[in-house]
């Protein structure tokens, strides 16, 4: 007992006095990465910092986008930011008005001298995050975009031949009307509306969500999704609700836990969620593209993409900056990227990455793994589909929500929804405005 | 009367030491907060204050010309309603049972009393998986009854959701209030009445009701300040204000403009709002109802 006792002493005697020479800068990196996903962001960090012994990062999960965003605005109003926050694709414009509380990744790179491409990533990735002068502000991590998930086995037992998922919107209607006669539940669902059924929609299909390119050509920016195809596409699916072939399960990613059940038999929603219906369905189930209208020109064209990128706070030591600026160059190595996109099934940032994959044959092991970068590379941007700048952004997806569930249980019709929608998002862009004067 | 009793302190400083700690949270948690939305209520700024205007009553305007605000002022009246009259109402009537019941009292008592426990927040969740139109037992209950149950769809099914969650919840409270006033009131009154020849229901009605009515104006201001404001947990987690805004209950539509869109200004004045509001109910409630109450 005696000598337990003592070896414990020398033991944390040693610990205290062995602590590190130089102090290690510590990196907060607040995330919204939950479950498996907040596993393998910890699991990066950790390489990272046994890597090197200079920097530290610690990965803190903070609740999810909002609530993060929330907390790390409140943290820089009380002077004590977080160094990088994980902040999503709505957040853009409030993050690139913020006057002087960020950090341009751009630039951080370039005053650390970390060698940095910004032609090394996904153009569909970058373009949404630089500014006017093509600088990228922000460092993509988990991008993601929409695809088609059908089950199988349903599919088989209507008749309908399971390696061929409609390619086209009337085909899904076809489709749908002949799953519910062979007994289907639901035979087809979308999860995130607002991002599936309009936003990467209209770019699916070359038609303007916003004025002055979406947004990106500067404020005074107006909403335009009312327009013919979206109010069809709108109308289309409101018959299809009526008709009980569309079952609307919510506005975020519930709709996804009806799909993985069994009950709806085609989901749309977004490529990240490969990972869970991967882990959860009994069934065989099947990836594919986003439907398009085929008379519509110019479609298929490409989609938007959605996810996250990591912002850096404005510190008043700027001593870690070059400690993140590493950071960042560990995270777009093409191995780091490799191993997130195999685990998550979001789209490997950078062409490297992509490249590697597809040497190793990642896409014939898992067929349909590689429709999501598909769309985002089928062509390059249009101004309608570089992605969406737009102030407010997610206020106004909540009143989008709103007015389409109005248009699926039959209380408005789609275009009275839609111009209801883009009148009310037109009130908050001048309110984001007249506040960011 | 009753002995006026009072403690005598001999030093001048120890009460105001002794409340002191209770005065400071209060100050910082209660009024500091408060004073800071009035602020930020006539304010118009950006999410990292790098600017910040002075706009007067803008906001304020902003909110009254909204239709929408408007209506989220009509769910919260027929919820709150709905809330304090099927709580109090279902509370009285267990609370009556439990009075009468001799053999097993405690165990009701005891289990009627648990739901108390429970955070807003979990109530919310145990609704929402007993009745999420996808994975819901009680939803597959229902569609096999004929009932197509689909909140998500139907504003009506949405608010009869939270209006159960959230009176399943104070059901247990105002139980336990009612309870107590039941056991105070003297048998011999009642029992003076049975020999008189009245009803059960007569005797409810003439005797224990208004014998009941201090506690039963209590529970209801209690009641109505909670479906304003203790609601929010339970919208949070079930419905999020929709479908449509059939569930957009003035304090969550406050969470959703000042939290998640970020609009400081808007919702600091939907605060205020909201605040006024509930004092005039209250105070509405002590002048006018108080006069029926029978002490």
């Amino acid at each position: 007992m005696r000598k337990l006792l003592s070896t414990a002493a020398v033991v944390a005697a040693l610990a205290v006095t062995a602590g590190p020479a130089a102090a290690q800068v510590e990196i907060q990196w607040w995330h919204s990465m939950a479950g498996k996903l907040g596993d393998k962001v910890t699991e990066i960090a950790d390489k990272f910092n046994a890597s090197q012994k200079d920097y530290k990062v610690v990965a803190v999960y903070k609740g999810q986008y909002d609530e993060s965003l929330t907390a790390a605005i409140a943290a820089y109003r009380a002077g004590k930011p977080p160094q990088i926050v994980q902040v999503f694709e709505v957040g853009t414009a409030t993050m690139m008005a913020a006057h002087g509380a960020v950090m341009p990744v751009y630039k951080l790179m370039a005053e650390a001298n970390e060698k940095f491409d910004p032609k090394a990533y996904l153009p569909a990735v970058t373009s949404y995050y630089s500014d006017t002068l093509g600088n990228l502000l922000s460092m993509p991590f988990n991008s993601s975009t929409q695809v088609l998930y059908i089950n199988k086995d349903a599919f088989k037992k209507a008749g309908l031949d399971p390696e061929k998922a409609p390619a086209t919107w009337p085909e899904l209607v076809q489709d749908a009307e002949k799953l519910k006669a062979a007994g289907v539940p639901c035979a087809f669902t979308t999860g995130w509306q607002s991002w599936v059924q309009l936003e990467s929609f209209s770019a699916w299909h070359n038609v303007p969500f916003a004025t002055l390119q979406n947004g990106f050509g500067g404020p005074g920016t107006r909403l335009e999704f009312n327009g013919p195809v979206q109010v069809m596409h709108i109308q289309n699916l409101a018959d299809m609700a009526k008709k009980g072939l569309f079952i609307y399960a919510g506005r975020k990613d519930e709709p996804t836990g009806k799909f993985q059940s069994g009950d709806c038999a085609m989901e749309t929603t977004s490529s990240g969620s490969y990972a869970n219906i991967k882990a959860t369905a009994k069934f065989e189930f099947g990836v594919a593209p986003l439907p398009y209208y085929p008379s519509v020109k110019g479609a298929p064209q490409n989609t938007i993409i959605g996810g996250a990128t990591l912002w850096v706070m404005t510190q008043k030591d700027p001593k870690v900056y070059k400690g993140i600026a590493r950071f960042f160059t560990f995270l777009s190595s093409p191995e780091i990227q490799l191993d997130w996109h195999k685990s998550t099934g979001y789209v490997p940032i950078t062409l490297a990455a992509y490249e590697m994959a597809k040497k190793e044959g990642l896409y014939n092991e898992r067929p349909g793994f590689d429709t999501a970068i598909m769309e985002l590379t089928h062509k390059a941007p249009t101004p309608n589909s570089k992605g969406l700048r737009l102030g407010n952004f997610v206020q106004i997806r909540n009143v989008i929500d709103e007015e389409l569930e109005a248009a699926w249980s039959g209380q408005k019709t789609a275009k009275a929804a839609l111009d209801d929608a883009v009148q009310r998002g037109n009130d908050l862009l001048d309110k984001f405005q007249k506040a960011n004067k | 009367m009753a002995m006026e009793k009072r403690a005598r302190f001999r030093s001048a400083w120890l009460p105001y030491a002794l409340v002191l700690p209770q005065i400071a949270v209060t100050l910082v948690f209660f009024f500091w907060p408060a004073a800071e939305t009035l602020y930020y209520s006539v304010l118009l700024q950006d999410a990292f204050a790098s600017k910040i205007q002075f706009v007067w009553l803008d906001n304020f305007v902003t909110l009254f010309e909204d239709p929408h605000y408007l209506s989220s002022f009509k769910v919260t009246a027929v919820f709150s309603a709905l809330v304090a009259v099927a709580g109090l109402a279902v509370s009285l009537l267990l609370a009556v049972f439990a009075d009468r019941v001799l053999r097993g009292a405690s165990a009701y008592k005891t289990l009627l009393i648990w739901p108390y426990a429970v955070a807003p927040a979990v109530a919310g969740v145990l609704w929402l998986f007993m009745l999420s139109p996808s994975v819901g037992i009680l939803t597959y209950a229902l569609r096999s009854l004929g009932i197509d149950w689909n909140y998500y769809v139907n504003g009506g099914q949405a608010l009869l959701l939270i209006c159960v969650a959230a009176v399943w919840k104070q059901i247990s409270y105002n139980f336990l209030f009612f309870l107590a006033g039941l056991q105070s009131i003297p048998t011999s009154l009642i029992e003076a009445a049975a020999i008189d020849g009245a009803g059960p229901v007569r005797r409810f009605w003439t005797i224990v009701f208004p014998l009941l009515s201090p506690t039963a104006f209590f529970l209801l201001v209690v009641n109505i300040v909670y479906a304003f404001f203790d609601t929010f947990a339970i919208v949070d987690s079930t419905t999020q204000g929709g479908p449509a805004q059939a569930t957009q209950i003035l304090v969550f539509k406050i969470y959703q403009d000042g939290v998640q869109a970020l609009d400081l200004g808007g919702s600091a004045a939907q605060s205020v709002v909201l605040m006024l509001i509930v004092i005039a109910l209250t105070v509405v409630q002590f002048r006018w109802v108080e006069r029926k109450v029978q002490y």
